[in-house]
């Protein structure tokens, strides 16, 4: 749980130039630079940091030590580490339907962020590159789709999935109707995710940044559109699609509300859904739920540990380009 | 090419919206169903009935505590371990490291630390001798203290990120800047105001609206760690709850969630255009 780092170059304000950031400053010989706290204030500081962090740890330390301790122990003394068993966990990972469920979001977030990155890519193309009529209106309906947030669409869209949609027209293939898997299926936990407006602008600004004569010259290349994403944007904008996938990802692992409303069967969790179930049916033991928290935490932990660098980016990428 | 995201925009934001406008004036019977239109003059009564106004109520209270906690908090940490301090690296960790929790894991780790008989603050007796409600009835069961605990919860697992976003901006704030205001002698408070927050101004501005918007759409908190009560007086029910809590009074009205739902859609608007003209004067310090 303690192990996400803030990357030392830090991209913010000044993405450019991170790599400047990151080396030591130019009086490094020095035992000390000019405005690092020395004396009382240095132990003061380093105890306000001490302090602090034990405050923010406290939640963390006595999940972790629960999670660890066998239940009749755990009732004694729940915070202080004198046993240890992987019991608990285990029952958190069979009979409370753990593995399942982090099964189940991996699929979902996998899925989600996969398709999220090539319809920006396609849409953010479309808006950069393409001249079509109403490409203004449908620029500006993109845009206001920022504004609406999920909490106002998540009723009309458990209706939807539910029932499926009917078309008033039909399509080769496909018929009038589309039935979208019903309510427990991956389809309903992915579908209504498969494009956003954020990842659209994202790409679009990303592309709109190359060298201007690049399309021109794949052009008389003749090299079409998609062999122009495919071979010549997608490697140049590699640090903003990672950013992109890795703030995607995140946010798809992380939903609770959309999942919570429409899993109703054990089995169709994801792992945020399922901690839900797991809390509301073992109120009576503490230790259990702590369990499936820490397994729940983990694979996000080691996915922030390896994409460090891209987090910031993504993270920031709201602020600038948002 | 711009098929695929349209189709999706289109069938899960703009037609799911629409429609929910139109769902939102209809009143329906007690079994939630045989709905008809009830005029939309249904929205006014929703938006003053006492219900709404309830979670209207705790909602910007939970945004009144949150955002400038989570604001001064996550600045205040970022500048402390700013610092060439031996070690800082450790603390930076500590202080990132609620990133990595979702609402659900966030909220777990909070209702297993306030629980009031096993949970880990009742087992640490001089707190307890300092706040008995923590063990009786409890700070999430007692009806002063159970939305401030959801705020410090919610306070908490946003902390990671706003400390990440300020130090990351903080890293582009030139040290030239400071050593040359420090040779004029400025002090280090003089130097924060003066040169700093200007600086980081659009990263804070980001950080207050997202915090703002995250306030706004409080739902996991409250779903785990109250059920939006205690009851009676649901004084943790958000809007959000309100609208798709199991426990909701309007839980099997389909016509007023829907209400509901729009209800909090224009308010959010509402604030987003406040933020924007906010937004707009501030930039120029940037």
């Amino acid at each position: 749980m303690t192990d996400v780092r803030v990357p030392a170059p830090a991209p913010g304000t000044a993405a450019s130039d991170g790599d400047e950031a990151s080396k030591p400053p130019a009086w490094g010989h020095r035992t000390h630079a000019w405005d690092e706290p020395h004396g009382w204030r240095r132990f003061g500081r380093y105890a306000l940091l001490v302090v602090i962090t034990v405050a923010v740890l406290f939640p963390v330390y006595t999940t972790v030590v629960s999670a660890f301790k066998p239940s009749d122990k755990f009732l004694v003394n729940p915070l202080v580490p004198d046993s240890f068993t992987l019991d608990v966990i285990r029952e958190a990972w069979t009979s409370g339907n753990l593995g399942r469920y982090l099964f189940n979001s991996t699929v979902v977030a996998i899925a989600i962020t996969t398709a999220q990155v090539v319809t920006s890519l396609l849409s953010g193309y479309a808006f950069a590159y393409l001249r079509f009529p109403g490409r203004k209106i449908v620029f500006y309906a993109f845009l206001a789709t920022l504004l609406v947030p999920l909490e106002a669409t998540v009723f009309v869209n458990f209706q939807t999935i539910e029932s499926g949609l009917t078309l008033p027209f039909s399509l080769p293939l496909i018929g009038d109707h589309i039935p979208f898997g019903g309510l427990n299926s991956f389809q309903a936990l992915i579908v209504p995710f498969l494009a956003t407006a954020f990842g659209t602008f994202l790409m679009r600004q990303a592309l709109l940044d190359l060298p201007s004569d690049l399309r021109e010259a794949a052009r008389l290349d003749g090299i079409g559109h998609l062999g122009f994403i495919r071979h010549v944007a997608v490697p140049l904008v590699r640090p903003t699609l990672a950013a992109l996938a890795l703030f995607t990802f995140l946010s798809a692992w992380n939903q609770y509300l959309w999942p919570s409303l429409i899993i109703n069967e054990a089995d169709a969790n994801t792992v945020q859904s399922g901690l839900r179930v797991l809390s509301k049916s073992n109120l009576d033991q503490p230790n259990l739920v702590m369990a499936g928290t820490v397994i729940a935490a983990i694979p996000i932990l080691i996915v922030l540990i390896i994409f460090q660098k891209q987090l910031v980016r993504g993270l920031t990428a709201g602020a600038v380009k948002g | 090419m711009l098929a695929p995201s349209a189709f999706i925009l289109g069938l899960f934001i703009v037609y799911p919206l629409g429609r929910a406008v139109w769902l939102g004036q209809q009143r329906c019977n007690a079994f939630g169903d045989q709905c008809r239109s009830n005029g939309f003059d249904q929205y006014l009564d929703i938006f003053t009935s006492n219900e709404f106004q309830s979670a209207l109520r705790a909602t910007i209270i939970l945004t009144v505590i949150t955002v400038p906690l989570g604001l001064f908090l996550g600045v205040g940490l970022a500048v402390l371990a700013d610092k060439h301090l031996r070690g800082v690296g450790f603390f930076r960790t500590a202080f990132s490291s609620t990133i990595a929790t979702s609402v659900a894991v966030a909220s777990l780790m909070w209702l297993f630390l306030l629980q009031p008989s096993v949970g880990a603050l009742a087992n640490i007796d001089w707190i307890n001798s300092l706040f008995p409600v923590i063990k009786d009835p409890g700070l999430l069961q007692d009806p002063d203290t159970a939305l401030p605990s959801v705020a410090m919860s919610s306070v908490w697992a946003g902390l990671g990120f706003t400390f990440i976003l300020v130090t990351a901006s903080l890293q582009g704030v030139p040290r030239e800047l400071h050593e040359a205001a420090a040779v004029d002698g400025a002090t280090g408070t003089m130097r924060f105001w003066k040169i700093t927050v200007p600086l980081l101004a659009p990263t804070l501005i980001f950080v207050v609206i997202v915090l703002t918007t995250r306030a706004f759409q409080t739902f996991g908190e409250v779903d785990l760690l109250t059920n939006g009560g205690p009851r009676p007086g649901n004084s943790t029910t958000t809007i959000t709850y309100f609208v798709y809590g199991e426990a909701s009074v309007i839980a099997s009205d389909p016509g007023l969630q829907a209400g509901g739902a729009v209800l909090l859609f224009v308010i959010l608007l509402f604030l987003s255009g406040l933020q924007l003209r906010g937004l707009g004067r501030r930039t120029d310090l940037g």
